[in-house]
């Protein structure tokens, strides 16, 4: 017997998938970025709809400056973890800037957005304690919390009157209990209800935790995310994210305010044992989050943008989630029509992520859309009417 | 008031009973991933549903052990008496 064989469940549905000449959307490749909203894709100049750089600053010039400018001085990277020769001054410049950005006490740097809720959800949820996490959690989510021993349950997506009641039937149990909620859940990009989770934790004392890796730099008067634009800040205990959306790098961080975060660096394993950011990608993270606080002007661009993308999609007859915000979902029926959708779009020069059931809520596929502040009015126009395009073709739209 | 398996079972297998797309001859010995083809993310969706009828919480890790139907109505009634 193959030690792959429990995998062959898998191989069919990826056989479906490419069925007929399809191609694996899990293995597409970006030969070249040409700017932040275009790519070469099998040869052809595509618009970007998928990528997560809501603000473009992958792209960014002051960025590559500085990367380039920091690698030469520093070399291209630390072979060592943080607790061990893997903390530079540049480590430690990051955490003290992210500090400052979120005006909070303590902050620790990650290697990655997925190992920033692994290593935090993970330390400080233990044995005894309890994790309450929404039901559409990011896999990093569930994942930290199967890295950790904490009993885990899990409350109605963004209902907090749902995560009251489960907090309700833990009175009187010893331990901590730790909420857990996302600022943008990233597959339909809803918004949490910040204020209503803030209310639940005053009210039953646990701790919440809220994951703004798609929010910030897109929400709240200065970016810090829907804490910030909810006027709750106070009420979140520790802040995780991630560079590798609007900060267009790679890397993770958790802020707070509270001292203890520090003992996380001693007991954190995604912390201790891997190696830490190289130094260009710090700098670079750093000049973008320059960016990020003196252009105000991109969030104002980004939520126009998304605004605009949201309303063609719906007037082109597509279904997607009630609100706009720059993850926008065209929700589909049938697995092999979003196939056949997504190769389509791809054959007309629109690049987008094609989400699966079970990774998506409610059974559903997904298109999934993801809006930049650099795209262009025409793009957003020439993605929709593509979009528009293609659903006639499938007879999918319906009567505008 | 007292949950006994066989009540929780019986509980349990009339909600399954309302989804039209679950086969109709389950009973309590019925895996629930393999009889009743249910992915990860059914399977925590049901359970939830059930924990609002019982006004219980089973927490994910206790679900890793739970194969049958009888399984998930023993894990309940234990919870409950556990309160």
């Amino acid at each position: 017997m193959s030690i792959f064989s429990k995998y062959e469940g898998l191989a069919s549905a990826l056989s479906a998938v490419t069925a007929g000449g399809g191609r694996n959307p899990f293995n597409v490749v970006i030969e070249k970025p040409i700017s932040s909203t275009v790519g070469l894709i099998e040869g052809r100049e595509t618009l970007l709809f998928g990528t997560n750089n809501y603000l473009g600053l992958s792209q960014s010039p002051a960025a590559i400056e500085a990367a380039v400018e920091a690698a030469k001085a520093y070399g291209v990277g630390t072979t060592g973890s943080r607790i061990a020769n893997g903390t530079q001054g540049l480590h430690r410049q990051l955490e003290e800037r992210l500090c400052a950005f979120f005006r909070r006490r303590h902050c620790m740097v990650f290697s990655t957005g997925y190992q920033a809720n692994l290593g935090t959800i993970s330390a400080l949820a233990g044995k005894d304690d309890y994790l309450l996490l929404d039901a559409d959690s990011h896999a990093s989510i569930y994942d930290g919390s199967r890295l950790g021993h904490a009993q885990v349950i899990r409350f109605r997506h963004n209902d907090a009157d749902d995560l009251h009641k489960r907090l309700r039937r833990l009175e009187g149990t010893p331990g901590a209990k730790l909420v857990v909620v996302e600022g943008i859940y990233s597959m339909m990009g809803d918004v949490v209800p910040m204020k209503e989770f803030a209310a639940v934790k005053r009210e039953t004392g646990a701790w919440l935790l809220a994951d703004e890796a798609h929010s910030v730099g897109v929400m709240g008067e200065h970016g810090r995310g829907v804490a910030e634009a909810d006027g709750v800040e106070d009420d979140v205990d520790f802040v995780v994210g991630t560079f590798s959306k609007s900060l267009g790098t790679v890397g993770g961080y958790c802020v707070s305010n509270h001292a203890g975060l520090d003992l996380i660096r001693l007991c954190s394993r995604p912390y201790m044992f891997t190696a830490s950011l190289p130094p260009e990608v710090i700098a670079a993270t750093m000049a973008a989050l320059t960016e990020l606080e003196n252009r105000p002007e991109l969030r104002v661009r980004l939520m126009d943008n998304a605004r605009r993308l949201h309303a063609g999609l719906q007037a082109a007859g597509l279904r997607t989630g009630p609100q706009a915000s720059p993850v926008v979902s065209v929700i589909l029926d049938d697995v092999a029509v979003a196939v056949a959708f997504w190769n389509r779009l791809l054959d007309l020069g629109v690049y987008v992520n094609l989400s699966l059931p079970p990774a998506t809520p409610d059974q559903h596929p997904l298109l999934r859309t993801s809006v930049m502040a650099t795209h262009t009015p025409e793009q957003i126009d020439r993605a929709v009417e593509i979009f528009a395009v293609v659903a006639g073709e499938m007879g999918i739209n319906r009567a505008a | 008031m007292s949950e006994t398996v066989a009540s929780v079972s019986a509980l349990i297998v009339k909600t399954l009973l309302a989804n039209p797309k679950v086969p109709r001859d389950i009973n309590g010995s019925s895996k629930i991933v393999e009889d009743l083809a249910f992915d990860s993310l059914a399977v925590m969706n049901f359970v939830m549903e059930i924990e609002d009828t019982l006004d219980v919480s089973v927490p994910l890790d206790r679900l890793a052990d739970i194969r049958t139907i009888d399984d998930l109505a023993a894990c309940i009634v234990s919870l409950k008496q556990a309160s």
